[in-house]
């Protein structure tokens, strides 16, 4: 481009309101194209580092969510004849059946919300070294504790050490708060999966199996076993990385296509609007750019002198909006998770790829925007534009 | 004597709707080398047309305009601008500066179209300026200028380049008597001492008797005196 850029900064300075509004529309949509993206990652990234590769979860096929899979004692059994199961070091194999449920607790605010419930066995502790009780003590087995995630007790009223949680006709004490590295069990209530199996009376039939793996390389050996054996026909199994990942999948794409559907037609406002303001840049700059043509400057120079000019307005709208969502990671927030039907927290977050898109988008606008009047201002007929004055 | 400007059967309409506006007929003009031409005649009879097919600015409808031994009328738009560029300086009845550029910067303009570097281009700048005495407004911008400081201005614009010819459609028609005479004066000094072929472009008889010759335009005929 021959035309100097500071003619085109100036000019911003020049008309320092339409400019700033114009900016404003533009950041504003791209906060929100930004916040959608950064909420759907966010929800991904916190389910995600919910599993581990080395852990496998057998689930009951088409069951949607934990609490809808059944898997009785037989299967269970199946399960443990199954090659490459790690053991401790007495030998016992790392599996923990488990049953799911979902409570009820009140919120603050008196709204209600669900809440897992899992049952664990004693080695689970093989199984989750994230977890790490911040307060309290860990839960006894054999009787009715129960430890509840750091995220579930922050945010439900009742939900505190000492405090007694009633279900299933009884009374459950709250003895410990653990964390979990951020991931979706803090969003969880665990106990003895024998005391809430006995409470619900479900006598051996769990909701899961969990269980570690010697090694992460063995999956598809032990998942060629789990598919041959005909007992096992009507369960899955995936390593608890893909389950988790697969579950916010679900969530993840819902919120990105209705946030991308909503962001684009807000985005037709902003490319208007920055089409409104070039048009008008280019009618009242009209004898200048006859003025530039004149002394010689090409209609492309022209061209590219006010798409530049819209491009810019765009990229500034789109660092100021992803400045604006980018405060957004300071706040986590929590919402039902589809995949459980239970309460997740998460926090927003953002991703190079999300600062990329949210970029593009920015400079599409602008580009589209400023399009068709960087033409007419190039397409000017020269006399014509000198005689506007 | 050579001759820079050949203008044969020159024709030019205009089209408003459907309907045809005929503005220049047959006309027939030459200019010399060196010259100084002035053009009157009453509002309406072409004069800012003809200058500006000249210029290179607008499209005769038929005939041939022959500037320095090339036939602008037949240049492509791009190849058209470059020549603008290179072979004509502009002088504008309201000076047509930049407002967001300073002097210094709009007289810069018609360099950045050129190979020069930065430096060279500080030099001819420089130099422009100081032929218009204004090299101490260098940083100024248009706003904090009198109007014929700002012709001034634009006069250097015009002559940074280099240009073999300067077009100037009503140069002083918005300046105050003295602003006028400075303008005038200057005009003729490039003329004289630098070579630059000249076409103005007035309604004031005064500032016609600075040039060499006066032509008439009327109802798009010239009367040549
Ligand atoms: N771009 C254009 N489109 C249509 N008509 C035009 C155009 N330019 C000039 N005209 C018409 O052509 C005629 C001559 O115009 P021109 O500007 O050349 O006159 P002029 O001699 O410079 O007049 P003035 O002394 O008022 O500046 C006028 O009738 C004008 O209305
Ligand atoms: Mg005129």
């Amino acid at each position: 481009m021959k035309i100097p850029i500071k003619y085109i900064l100036r000019n911003f300075k020049s008309r320092k309101l339409t400019t700033m509004i114009t900016v404003s529309g533009i950041a504003l949509v791209v906060f929100v194209f930004a916040a959608v993206l950064m909420m759907a990652y966010g929800i991904q990234s916190t389910l995600i580092a919910t599993g581990s590769i080395d852990n496998v979860k057998i689930v009951r096929k088409a069951a949607n969510g934990e609490i809808s899979s059944i898997i009785d004692g037989e299967t269970q059994n199946v399960v443990r004849s199954l090659p490459h199961i790690a053991v401790t070091t007495e030998g016992k194999q790392i599996i923990s059946n488990e049953p799911v449920v979902i409570i009820n607790l009140d919120k603050p605010d008196g709204a209600m919300g669900n809440i897992t419930v899992r049952g664990v066995s004693p080695l689970s502790n093989y199984l989750r070294p994230q977890l790490k009780i911040k307060e309290g003590r860990m839960f006894k087995f054999g009787v009715r504790e129960l430890i509840v995630g750091s995220s579930i007790s922050k945010r439900f009223v009742g939900a505190k050490i000492g405090d007694i949680v009633k279900f299933a006709g009884d009374d459950w004490k709250l003895v410990g708060i653990f964390s979990a590295d951020g991931s979706g069990f803090e969003s969880e209530i665990l106990g003895d999966a024998l005391q809430l199996l006995g409470a619900f009376n479900r006598g051996n039939t769990v909701s899961t199996i969990t269980l570690k793996l010697d090694d992460a390389k063995n999956f598809d050996t032990f998942k060629r076993a789990f598919d041959a054996d005909r007992r096992l026909q009507q369960f899955e199994v995936k390593t608890e990385r893909d389950y988790f990942e697969e579950q916010s999948e679900l969530m993840a794409t819902f919120i990105r296509v209705l946030g991308i559907f909503v962001t684009v037609i807000f985005s037709f406002g902003a490319t208007i609007g920055a089409m409104i303001t070039m048009y008008s840049a280019v009618a009242n700059r009209t004898v200048e750019v006859g003025t530039f043509r004149a002394l010689g400057f090409s209609r492309r120079s022209i061209l590219a002198a006010f798409l530049t000019e819209s491009i810019l307005i765009s990229l500034f709208g789109g660092l100021l909006g992803i400045l604006l969502a980018s405060l957004l990671s300071f706040f986590s927030i929590s919402t039902l998770n589809f995949g459980s039907f239970s309460e997740l927290e998460f926090s927003f977050s953002t991703s190079p790829s999300i600062i990329i898109s949210s970029l593009v988008f920015a400079l599409t606008m602008g580009i589209i925007g400023g399009f068709l009047p960087a033409v007419r201002a190039a397409r000017m007929n020269i006399v014509n534009a000198l005689r506007a004055g | 004597m050579s001759l820079i400007i050949q203008i044969e059967n020159l024709s030019k309409s205009y089209w408003r709707d459907s309907m045809e506006i005929p503005v220049l007929h047959n006309l027939n003009l030459e200019v010399e080398r060196g010259g100084f031409l002035s053009l009157m005649g009453p509002s309406g009879s072409g004069k800012t047309t003809l200058l500006n097919l000249i210029a290179g600015i607008d499209r005769p409808s038929s005939g041939k305009v022959i500037v320095n031994d090339s036939d602008i009328s037949k240049m492509g738009e791009s190849a058209l601008a470059k020549w603008r560029a290179i072979n004509i300086g502009f002088v504008f009845q309201f000076y047509n500066l930049i407002p967001v550029l300073t002097a210094y910067e709009n007289v810069e303009l018609p360099l950045i179209l050129t190979k020069l570097s930065r430096k060279e281009r500080k030099k001819h700048v420089e130099t422009a300026l100081s032929i218009v005495g204004l090299e101490d407004r260098m940083h100024h911008s248009p706003r904090q200028l009198s109007g014929g400081q700002e012709q001034r201005v634009a006069i250097a614009r015009a002559i940074v380049a280099d240009p073999l010819i300067l077009v100037a459609d009503e140069p002083t028609g918005d300046l105050d008597k003295n602003s006028a005479d400075e303008i005038l004066t200057l005009m003729k000094r490039l003329n004289s001492e630098f070579d630059k072929t000249i076409i103005i472009v007035t309604h004031d008889p005064h500032a016609a008797r600075i040039a060499k010759i006066v032509h008439q335009l009327d109802k798009g005929e010239l009367i040549i005196k």
